[in-house]
């Protein structure tokens, strides 16, 4: 039997995320019909958007969905994955697809592979444990699967499709929670999670003035989204947004420089799918050089303003 | 208030750790075991929301007997009793999820809070189906909680910012790692926790019917990456990256 994938959209409200399509990617390692989904209000363009990439694509539009809540958005999700016989159900590993669902796989009592970096076949997967320390191969039983996918471990499809988009009949059902309200951290940079290049402080910058004096011209000068570890989240020095690794957002750019970082695992586990990693420290032993490709040893406060000065010469 | 939290005991996050020789679980000889610190967090925050609205913390475990030494630890820091769920095998995600939602409807707690991920599985799954299973609203990943009569308004550490919902009780909510610092123990708390009530269970007598809908087939060390240049100054860096690596 050929499997029947149902792909979440996860969209922002104006454009559906990259990330969906990396789910995407995932899903189709495993032959079978794709179909996607798109829950929310006004959603028609992104729905249109998505079908460029999906044949068959569901429009889930309601009043009470407006917001994305998990109880109300797990109910409608169930309920197409149930409607069009879905096998296995994707969505990217964000903070999003994290919360909603684990109640879909229990909504439609399958088994629930997080975080997946790769698809050994249509019921096996592998995934980081332990910080990432780790890699798991676990195998699902049931006979419909729910899986997140990382979205650093696969490539979106670039391929187009010419999809049908048809709206569903959606029942948010109970709903035991109200959206008050959103506060974004602005920034004029790359997202973290999609940039080609990142830049990261840590507690060698020594102070929120320090970070911002040493991440800001040297992300500027690359168009790099800046990250940070999770002490200097903690600190309060930026927002928590940025914190790379086990327990924040988990990034893969071409190009990762880690400015005072010592490089715990848990911070590694975010990072260490960059393409090329630097690391600035002037702790010879610090544990980062034993994941970046190339390393400069000495204080962060010399070295990143001559780095950006030499950058602009080019 | 009545708030029940989830301990569960893991691998410190400072082990070095290896392989057993089934494969499909680490050795634990010698590795210091720890409760997970997410969940250190949710207790910490049961106890400051019980210290201002008044009621009742109770911890649950699920896991091997030894799990009594984080129910106890957690019991030295204020909560009132605890409850461990012994299990001799390591239990699916799905099936932790049932015991803790029957334990749960046992002790009607106006409050479940869970911690958003254990470092070990990390597998950030199991509170959500709680919450699905209960039939009650969420809020994962918090950052701040505010009880307000009947709802619990949180804030989340979403993505791109921060997120504020307002959850009905009954609710289940995760913490963050910025939600609040825990406490220490203190002495005298650590010798009352001994006296508190810890109510130890065999799984079996839960009567739940439990499968497996996810076994792990192997566990492996990922390849260790061969550490990188130490390069002498800033410009041989930039000409790597421009000339060799071609990222600049
Ligand atoms: C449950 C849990 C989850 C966690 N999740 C995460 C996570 O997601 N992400 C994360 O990052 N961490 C996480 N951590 C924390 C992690 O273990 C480390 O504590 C943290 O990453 C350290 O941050 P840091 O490297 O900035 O600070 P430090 O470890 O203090 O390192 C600072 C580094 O800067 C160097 N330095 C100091 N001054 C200078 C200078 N003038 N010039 C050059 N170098 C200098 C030092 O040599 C040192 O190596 C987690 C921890 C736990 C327990
Ligand atoms: N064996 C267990 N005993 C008690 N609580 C658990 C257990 N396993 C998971 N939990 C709870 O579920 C949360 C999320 O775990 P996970 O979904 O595995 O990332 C943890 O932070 C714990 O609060």
């Amino acid at each position: 039997m050929s499997a029947i994938h149902l792909i979440i959209a996860e969209h922002d409200g104006t454009h559906f995320k990259k990330s969906s399509l990396s789910a995407l990617a995932a899903a189709q390692k495993i032959p079978g019909a794709c179909h996607g989904l798109v829950l929310g209000k006004n959603i028609k363009s992104m729905a249109d958007a998505f079908a460029k990439h999906v044949p068959q694509v569901h429009m889930a539009e309601h009043d009470g969905l407006e917001h994305r809540l998990a109880q109300p958005y797990a109910k409608v999700i169930a309920d197409v994955a149930k409607s069009i016989g879905a096998t296995h159900v994707w969505a990217a590993a964000t903070a999003a697809g994290k919360d909603v669902m684990p109640r879909v796989a229990v909504r439609l009592d399958a088994g629930m592979a997080s975080d997946i970096q790769a698809v050994i076949d249509d019921k096996t997967y592998k995934r980081p444990m332990w910080a990432g320390d780790i890699t798991g191969t676990v195998q699902l039983h049931s006979p419909v699967q729910v899986i997140t996918v990382r979205p650093t471990e696969f490539a979106p499809v670039e391929t187009q499709v010419q999809g049908q988009v048809s709206a569903v009949k959606a029942d948010p059902g109970v709903n035991n929670t109200r959206f008050i309200g959103f506060e974004a951290v602005k920034s004029e940079r790359p997202e973290l999670a999609d940039a080609t290049i990142v830049v990261s402080g840590g507690r060698g910058c020594k102070s929120p003035e320090g970070f911002k004096q040493l991440i800001e011209p040297l992300a500027d000068q690359l168009r790099a989204a800046i990250g940070a570890s999770r002490a200097v989240c903690d600190a309060g020095w930026v927002p928590n947004d940025w914190q790379v690794g086990q327990t924040g957002k988990v990034v893969a750019p071409k190009l990762y420089i880690a400015v005072g970082i010592s490089g715990a695992i848990q911070h590694v586990a975010g990072m260490k799918g960059s393409k090329v990693i630097v690391a600035i420290n002037k702790d010879p032993e610090a544990p980062i050089f034993q994941v970046a490709d190339y390393g400069l040893v000495g204080d962060v406060f010399t070295i990143v303003p001559e780095l950006v000065q030499r950058l602009k010469a080019l | 208030m009545k708030i029940l939290v989830t301990v569960k005991r893991v691998t410190d996050y400072e082990a070095k750790l290896q392989i057993d020789s089934s494969g499909t679980g680490v050795k634990l000889d010698g590795v210091n075991m720890i409760a997970n610190p997410f969940d250190e967090i949710a207790v910490e925050e049961a106890l400051r929301l019980v210290e201002k609205h008044g009621g009742e913390v109770c911890v649950l475990s699920i896991g091997s007997g030894e799990a009594t030494t984080q129910l106890r630890a957690a019991m030295a820091m204020g909560a009132d009793r605890g409850i461990l769920i012994k299990a001799a095998d390591k239990l699916d995600g799905v099936s932790i999820s049932k015991i803790i939602t029957q334990i749960a409807q046992e002790e009607k707690p106006d409050i479940l809070l869970m911690g958003k991920q254990s470092i070990d599985d990390d597998s950030q799954q199991i509170a959500q189906m709680v919450a699905e299973r209960l039939g009650f609203g969420q809020a994962t990943q918090a950052n701040k909680v505010v009880i307000e009569g009947e709802w619990a308004m949180v804030v989340r550490e979403a993505d791109g910012g921060l997120e504020t919902l307002s959850v009905k009780l009954p609710c289940v909510i995760t913490s963050d790692l910025r939600l609040n610092e825990p406490r220490y123990a203190s002495l005298p708390g650590i010798m009352k926790a001994k006296k508190k009530p810890l109510d130890e269970r065999e799984l079996a007598s839960l009567g739940l019917d439990l499968k497996a809908s996810l076994s792990i087939l192997k566990l492996e060390l990922p390849p260790k990456k061969q550490a990188g240049e130490i390069l002498p100054d800033v410009a041989t860096l930039v000409s790597k990256l421009r000339e060799v690596e071609k990222v600049i």
